[in-house]
């Protein structure tokens, strides 16, 4: 699917925990047909990386004709896979707004409990970044805004809100992160 | 209802982890789903049930037919909350689910409501997941609505329509390629990513159309594109639009070109490299029209993040293979790179040093490796170790330090891929510069003593029978040998023995102690080990004369085993035990390709003349049975060739004919195989005539007609012709089918009596000149080679005008010659200015031919080639020739 001429595609994004077990995971492609294979994929991928430092800048790896952009945050890791031919920083962005849309969504608290205690609007998350492979969105504040306003319990002056006060919030919280 | 199941055992064995679905069930959770029916929805507590579901679905757990049917149904009663939060839910597990097509009418009418809402959250999220569920007939029913959601002013329900149309454009293309013009104008949205989803969409739509996607790219290039992604897509368009163009300008301005080289002065990285990387892929690009793009790849390199230092390097990595001398301004960054902590990068700078290096830098470089080569994983040593035999290769007065690199890393751990890429290499190098082989053999020797991969000991092993005798003093070798058949497993002692033999047979000075080893080796516990050295005792005369080896053992012993495996399998399975004893001469020695069909179903073999119909097509290997029930061509002689099946009929015609010429010394067979695509129809007594006017050289001998040609039950007739002996004859055969017509009555089934003559014309054959030429590829080229000696040579140079690409002029000249490309040279490397391409086979009269064909680019498309054919008979050489001269 991935052919040079056509469009970015995402192969899948991955949220494990610091065991390599499934938190959240998004596959898009046939790659891997079987739970197995998917499982023996996160598996090989995750001993390859594991030892990396990836908690400052987001790393990058060639597996098996796939090229996987990772980074690690407290006992989370991140990952997104596409094709060998695919334009590496397009797939870094799509890691970086989902990292981005991640963090905004636990306010700050990205580890593994607060992940699944709202693995609601993780999955959300995952829905609204990409569509059957297709990019959707890549600005994490943007996605988080629309995981967001859609859950009226998560936050709820925020779905009262219109779309330029959510954009200024998100941002807010953006400058925040990096200041911290 | 649903059992508990298996437990899930997250977290379990970790007490002190908490999480919100430890010792989650599908049994339980499936039976809380029943809150979807409450007549009052608890909306909070139905998403935290979807969430379990999903989180269930997540880990790997699937649903049975049943369960999901039974999920599906409740969730669809959820439609009925108006909370936002659960409806988003509600959207996804839908999604998840999949419902099957009868299902799908239940939520049809709930996400048609939605999808004309006033909330856009409702409409865009309805229309991903109805697309994603529906199927052709309600496309049609929601058409228009679709068509309206693209061009809506909200960006989230416009690129909701638009992706949705790119996934229906799989299934339904004619529907989609309706909405070109609300497509056309989403794409001049102020929107980036719907511009993003719009222009991809677009391109879809239109790319069959090369003018339509032309123009696309022109009128963008000019005008304004948002999102870097729409930009990275333009770029892609844009450089297919200069590759297509690029066929027929014959300018030096490359048009578009400064369009790219616009893009890499972007504000974003992702547009700057995908620009950089479509120039270094340009066709045939010039270093002029590098330069700018190396340059930006080379800030990217000292960049602070990774994936931009990447990217760099493996594209730069790409560059240095065809264009070496341009990466070179890069070499400072990339020698930094080599301590870079991610090992992909450090690999990859590596290698691309190593291709752009020169022969001083070559110790520094070592130096360097050898201090990361423990830190690495088994794939980048390959590349390494890939990357430093070509250096190698190039730079042959540095074997020294390489092969002591190669075999200091040969005694370290690794995997058997590694060890073999470090073997294989050590093998070349011995092959390719003499003075490394002495060196060479013995770290080869020293690495079998401690080797726990058998295959690469049985390689070594060959290896040394063939390299170690031709050495100063091949008595050092032998110990290494013996040892084998005292430590090692039978498939290596057996392998040690033949090793043994081909130093006794090679130099007699050597014998009477050889003898004595073998003579042990009969003690052996294996029954092949024991075989082995009782075969090379007697056919070295290890009764105690030491005499000279007579040449058959030799041959015996060294020459190369031309058959290939599966032709002597088959004919092994063909022999039947009479008196006349098995003859390997009689094998066929032509590589023949099998069927795919026929590899997917092994053991499924078409009956010959029996075959039923509707079967697929029979194997040449059936066919060349067919031939054998005819007993005039028996006296033949042995088949030389048989063609693949030439169609001499239109695709649908009234009666399909194709032909397969069979070659032999003395004769040509065609034969036809005919079958009759109409029902109300018999035919008899169906033979071609074939008239050879223009083919004086052939005789017609005999013809085998063939008695009824029933509907759709293919037949085969035989013509056969004269011609002079083991020479290439060519000729041009215009063919007629003639056959008597029978009506046959449909319903019964039967023939009537009356029958009509009648004709058919079918199209001319050829026989050509590769017709003589038989498919046989050499282990090793170069060996080949030399051993055929310069005695026949013929060199000529031709101009094969101007042509595509250096792979469609290489492609050109393989098929027509109908040899055997060896050691993957029929592949051109992209972006090449120059390939040697090698080539073998077997003309007619069993006469060995190898070609060396250069290729060279003459201009910006003229290509030119410089063809050497070396033979065992001039006259070959010059046949050769003369079909690249004719063609």
């Amino acid at each position: 699917m991935a052919s040079h001429s056509s469009c970015p595609s995402i192969k899948n994004i991955l949220l494990l925990d610091s065991d390599g077990k499934r938190v959240a995971v998004k596959y898009f492609s046939d790659d891997w047909p079987t739970n197995s294979s998917k499982i023996a994929f996160e598996k090989f991928m995750f001993s390859k990386t594991v030892k990396t430092n990836a908690r400052t800048e987001a790393e990058i790896t060639l597996l098996d004709n796939n090229i996987i952009i990772y980074k690690f945050v407290q006992d989370l890791h991140f990952y997104v896979t596409g094709g060998d031919d695919e334009n590496e920083i397009i797939l870094a962005s799509v890691l970086q707004g989902f990292f981005d849309a991640v963090t905004l969504l636990l306010r700050n608290n990205v580890d593994k409990r607060e992940a699944l205690e709202n693995l609601d609007l993780i999955l959300l998350c995952l829905d609204e970044i990409v569509d059957g492979g297709m990019i959707l969105e890549t600005n994490g504040p943007l996605i988080a805004e629309k995981v967001r306003s859609h859950n009226m319990d998560a936050d709820s002056p925020l779905s009262e809100q219109t779309l330029t006060q959510a954009w200024a919030t998100a941002r807010e919280h953006l400058t925040r992160t990096l200041l911290k | 209802m649903a059992q508990p199941l298996v437990k899930k055992d997250d977290d379990r064995d970790d007490e002190a982890e908490y999480s919100p679905f430890m010792g989650i069930e599908k049994g339980s959770v499936l039976q809380e789903a029943r809150v979807f029916n409450d007549p009052q929805l608890d909306a909070r507590r139905c998403s935290q049930v979807i969430t379990k579901l999903l989180y269930l679905l997540n880990q790997g757990e699937t649903f049975s037919k049943v369960e999901a049917t039974e999920v599906f149904f409740a969730v669809t009663k959820l439609f009925q909350s108006k909370d936002m939060g659960l409806r988003r839910m509600v959207y996804l597990m839908i999604k998840e689910i999949s419902p099957s097509a009868d299902e799908v009418i239940i939520v049809t009418s709930s996400l048609m409501k939605d999808m004309n809402s006033k909330i856009d959250m409702y409409r865009a999220n309805a229309i991903r997941v109805l697309c994603r569920i529906t199927d052709g007939t309600l496309l049609s029913q929601i058409e228009r609505y679709l068509k309206q959601a693209i061009v809506d002013k909200n960006p989230l329900v416009a690129s909701a329509a638009l992706i949705s149309g790119i996934h229906l454009l799989q299934t339904n293309p004619e529907i989609v390629k309706r909405w070109s013009n609300e497509v056309q104008e989403a794409v001049q949205s102020r929107a980036a990513l719907v511009q993003f989803h719009a222009l991809a969409l677009l391109h879809q739509i239109r790319q069959n159309d090369r003018l339509a996607v032309s123009k696309l790219v022109t009128s963008l290039t000019r005008g304004t594109v948002r999102s870097p992604l729409a930009q990275c897509l333009l770029i892609r368009y844009t450089s297919q639009v200069i590759h297509e163009s690029s066929n027929n300008t014959q300018s030096g301005e490359r048009p578009f070109y400064d369009y790219l080289e616009s893009c890499l002065r972007h504000k974003s990285e992702m547009v700057i490299f995908e620009a950089a990387r479509a120039i270094t892929e340009l066709n045939g690009v010039t270093s002029r029209e590098l330069t700018p793009a190396i340059t930006v790849l080379q800030l990217f390199l000292s960049s602070s993040k990774p994936v931009l230092r990447f990217s760099a390097v493996r594209t730069l990595n790409k560059v240095a293979m065809t264009h070496p001398m341009a990466v070179t301004n890069c070499n400072i960054d990339m020698e930094s790179l080599i301590s870079d902590q991610n090992r992909s990068i450090a690999t990859l700078a590596i290698t691309t040093l190593l291709k752009t290096g020169n022969e001083s830098s070559v110790d520094r470089l070592m130096k360097q490796i050898t201090n990361f080569m423990s830190d690495i994983a088994d794939e980048f040593k390959i590349v390494v170790v890939e990357a430093i035999r070509s250096l190698c290769l190039k730079f042959p007065l540095k074997y020294r330090s390489l092969m002591n690199f190669l075999s200091n890393i040969l005694r370290e751990e690794g995997g058997f891929d590694y060890k073999k890429a470090i073997v294989d290499s050590i093998v070349i190098l011995i092959r390719d510069i003499p003075d490394a082989k002495e060196a060479g053999l013995l770290h080869l020797c020293e690495f079998i003593e401690d080797c726990e991969f058998t295959y690469l000991s049985t390689q070594i092993l060959h290896f040394l029978g063939i390299e170690g005798p031709k050495t100063s003093d091949p008595s050092k070798y032998i110990r290494y040998i013996y040892n084998r058949v005292h430590l090692e497993n039978a498939i290596v002692r057996a392998s040690a023995v033949s090793t043994l033999a081909k130093f006794g047979a090679a130099i007699d000075a050597l014998k009477p102690r050889i003898f004595v080893l073998l003579r042990r080796c009969l003690f052996d516990s294996d029954d092949e080990v024991r075989d082995r050295a009782t075969l090379y005792l007697n056919t070295l005369g290890g009764d105690g004369s030491v005499v000279e080896t007579d040449k058959d053992v030799k041959d015996f012993l060294f020459g190369p085993f031309d058959i290939p495996l599966v032709n002597l399998e088959t004919s092994l399975k063909n022999y039947e035990p009479t008196e006349k004893a098995f003859d390997i001469n009689f094998v066929p020695k032509e590589v023949k390709s099998l069927p795919l069909a026929e590899k997917k179903a092994p053991g499924r073999k078409p009956t010959g003349l029996g075959a039923p119909p509707s079967v697929p097509p029979p194997t040449a290997d059936a066919y060349e049975r067919m031939l054998s029930t005819i007993p005039e061509c028996a006296n033949f002689g042995k088949l030389f060739k048989s063609s693949a099946p030439v169609e001499l009929t239109e695709a649908e015609t009234e009666y399909a004919v194709n032909v397969i010429k069979y070659i032999f010394d003395r004769h040509v067979v065609f034969q036809y195989n005919c079958t009759n695509t109409i029902p109300e129809q018999l035919l008899e007594d169906v033979i071609v005539t074939v008239d050879a006017s223009e083919a004086d050289e052939f005789s017609e001998v005999f013809s085998k007609p063939l008695k009824s040609l029933p509907y759709d039950s293919p037949g085969q007739t035989f013509v056969a012709f004269e011609k002079p002996e083991g020479v290439p004859t060519v000729g041009k055969f215009s063919n007629i089918l003639k056959f008597i017509v029978k009506e046959v009555d449909p319903t019964t089934g039967e023939a009537e009596d009356d029958s009509v003559e009648d004709e058919y014309q079918l199209e001319d054959l050829e026989v050509v000149a590769s017709d003589y030429v038989l498919k046989m590829g050499v282990s090793n080229f170069r060996n080949a080679w030399e051993s055929l000696g310069p005695d026949f040579e013929r060199v000529d140079e031709y101009g094969l005008g101007p042509r595509e690409n250096l792979a469609e002029a290489v492609n050109t000249v393989i098929n027509l010659l109908g040899l055997q490309p060896c050691e993957g040279t029929e592949e051109v490397p992209p972006n090449s200015r120059s390939h040697t391409c090698l080539l073998s086979g077997v003309f007619i009269g069993n006469v060995k031919v190898l070609v060396r064909l250069s290729f060279g680019l003459d201009g910006p498309k003229d290509v030119a080639m410089k063809l050497a054919v070396r033979s065992e008979d001039e006259t070959v050489s010059d046949a050769i020739h003369e079909i690249v001269a004719s063609g």
